[in-house]
């Protein structure tokens, strides 16, 4: 990387830590931070996608679809959310390739079951055996996400849907009153007042979700646990030019670090967030900041 | 081999007593049941002990934060934010790498290596620093009335806290305290995958269902079976923690006392 790197075994201190950083292994550690955050800003929208479906179901006034909403708000409190991230991503990707299968291979007549094995057609594998490498790559992250949404969105969807219940009731009333229909009071006095009461519960989500994003390793994907496991094994002489002992601790008090910095701006944020929300609202909070100002 | 048979080879396999051999293929029903629901005395086993110890150092972690003496509060402070602000998984893969290189410096701490002390210390700490954070919200509510009548009745220092502060404190964070309990037994799912080895494949619960997932491939048997498994221990916890807290509201009038809200606040890791 730098001009004094290129004898390794002269050099030592400082000048061998930059160096030693910015190894091209080094810098997919620095990628898949990126891989981190990428895949936090897309759950974070889809979750509360997911989450706010979730919590429309679990209101609705049709029996099947509030049963089906509040089983899904419900299934994921009893269970622990490592053993839904190890079920979905196989799941899914067994449902999208069974999907294909019928789709395109409609006369295979072979079970899909076969003992210990999973079948389908060669046309219906997912992604294509003869599909290159970054195809892979995106695949299996975007089940990660998928399945990291699904999960999400349950928590959401219980966020959402105790938010939706706390809005004061008067207010409804207040609509229906001035002959708004059922939908438009949802839309035009529910939803926009929810969300201050949501706030808290979903900036906890967010938090939730940070800490949430190691499990990335478990699904599969080349992420930072990966390759702090892959970088801080001891390294001998023969294979690199920067030979040293395990160091994998210090990789994950690197790690440690980090997020305790991610969670810690992103708490400052979110409680800017708030303030900014409460400000003029019926709330207690809102009251309070009215007598200090 | 009928069913009955599996539960005798395989009922304590987690612990390892009955049958060293996992089976390899054409696996039962039976077995799958009796081998996840072995691996989940180790998620009991972790839960109850991080608990029972945690609950104490929440205590002083709850009132080291409420302390007026400046180094305590900052301490409480700092292990309550640094077990509530980073992942779980991380931390037990810094403890587990911090442990191998402890054992290299003396032979005196080869056991924290294995993940029956180990990661039961990390999830001790854990536990520890959130339900700190909880008590001490509890702390912080605890009616002024109550404090004052207990001066007016002589009690000071030691004394009011044991009989007074306390017993409020445990009513008010009761139900925050349930659910962190339930996260608890879920979180100790993660041991296993995060460097503590499964020595002889003695797992716990999702160690077992990963293991006949990769080996069925079919993930629709093991993992209802597990979650079956947690739901069963989620309503246990709930039940005792609900007997504790009828326990401690019981001098409370009827319709004042806490009904455990089941709607729970998220506290995952």
């Amino acid at each position: 990387m730098f001009s004094w790197c290129t004898d390794p075994n002269a050099i030592d201190g400082l000048a061998w830590l930059s160096c030693y950083l910015t190894t091209g292994k080094h810098l997919s550690i620095y990628v898949s931070v990126g891989t981190v955050l990428l895949l936090l800003a897309i759950t974070a929208p889809v979750a509360l996608a997911f989450g706010f479906g979730g919590a429309m179901a679990a209101r609705s006034h049709f029996p099947p679809l509030s049963w089906l909403g509040k089983a899904y708000i419900a299934i994921v409190r009893g269970v622990p959310d490592i053993a839904f991230f190890l079920f979905f991503v196989i799941a899914l990707d067994q449902f999208f390739e069974w999907i294909r299968h019928e789709v395109k291979c409609p006369d295979w007549d072979q079970p899909i079951r076969q003992g210990n094995d999973f079948v389908v057609c060669p046309e219906a594998k997912l992604p294509l055996s003869t599909a290159a490498q970054w195809v892979h790559e995106t695949y299996g992250f975007s089940l990660a996400v998928l399945t990291f949404s699904i999960v999400f969105g349950a928590f959401a969807a219980n966020v959402l849907f105790g938010a939706m219940r706390a809005v004061p009731r008067a207010q409804l009333e207040t609509a229906e009153a001035y002959g708004m229909s059922r939908r438009q009071t949802f839309w035009r006095i529910l939803v926009p007042q929810m969300w201050v009461y949501a706030l808290p519960g979903l900036s906890n989500l967010w938090m939730v979700l940070i800490k949430a994003t190691p499990l990335l390793f478990l699904l599969g994907v080349e992420d930072i646990v990966y390759w702090a496991r892959e970088l801080g094994g001891a390294k001998t002489a023969k294979f690199t030019d920067y030979p040293h002992p395990d160091w994998r601790m210090w990789y994950f008090l690197a790690l440690l670090v980090f997020y305790l910095a991610f969670t810690r701006v992103s708490e400052i944020v979110l409680d800017r967030i708030m303030k900014r929300l409460t400000h003029g609202q019926a709330t207690m909070g809102g009251e309070a900041q009215r007598k200090a100002s | 081999m009928s069913c009955w048979e599996t539960i005798a080879d395989y009922g304590l396999r987690s612990i390892g007593i009955g049958e060293r051999l996992l089976p390899r293929d054409n696996f039962t029903l039976c077995q799958q049941v009796t081998l996840i629901g072995s691996g989940m005395l180790w998620n009991i086993y972790f839960g109850v002990v991080a608990l029972v110890t945690g609950f104490f150092l929440a205590t002083a972690l709850a009132l080291g934060k409420a302390s007026k003496i400046t180094p305590v509060r900052k301490l409480a402070e700092w292990v309550i934010f640094v077990f509530r602000g980073s992942p779980l998984f991380i931390q037990f893969f810094f403890a587990y790498f911090l442990f191998l290189s402890l054992k290299s410096v003396s032979p005196a701490f080869d056991p924290l290596t294995s993940a029956w002390l180990g990661a039961a210390l990390v999830l001790f700490l854990n536990t520890a620093a959130y339900t700190g954070e909880i008590f001490y919200g509890a702390l912080l509510s605890v009616p002024r009335g109550d404090v004052e009548a207990a001066d007016a009745y002589g009690f000071s220092g030691w004394p009011r806290f044991r009989r007074i502060v306390w017993p409020t404190m445990l009513r008010l964070a009761w139900p925050a305290y349930t659910n962190e309990a339930i996260f608890l037994f879920h979180a100790t799912t993660l041991v296993f995958f995060s460097g503590f080895p499964a020595w002889q494949q003695r797992g716990d619960a999702l160690y077992y269902a990963n293991y006949f997932a990769d080996k069925t491939f079919n993930p629709f048997v093991p993992y209802p079976i597990l979650a079956g498994f947690f739901i069963l221990l989620t309503l246990c916890v709930v039940g005792v923690f609900g007997l504790i807290n009828k326990r401690l509201n019981r001098h409370l009038p009827k319709e004042r006392r806490q009904k455990m809200r089941m709607r729970p606040r998220l506290l995952m890791r």
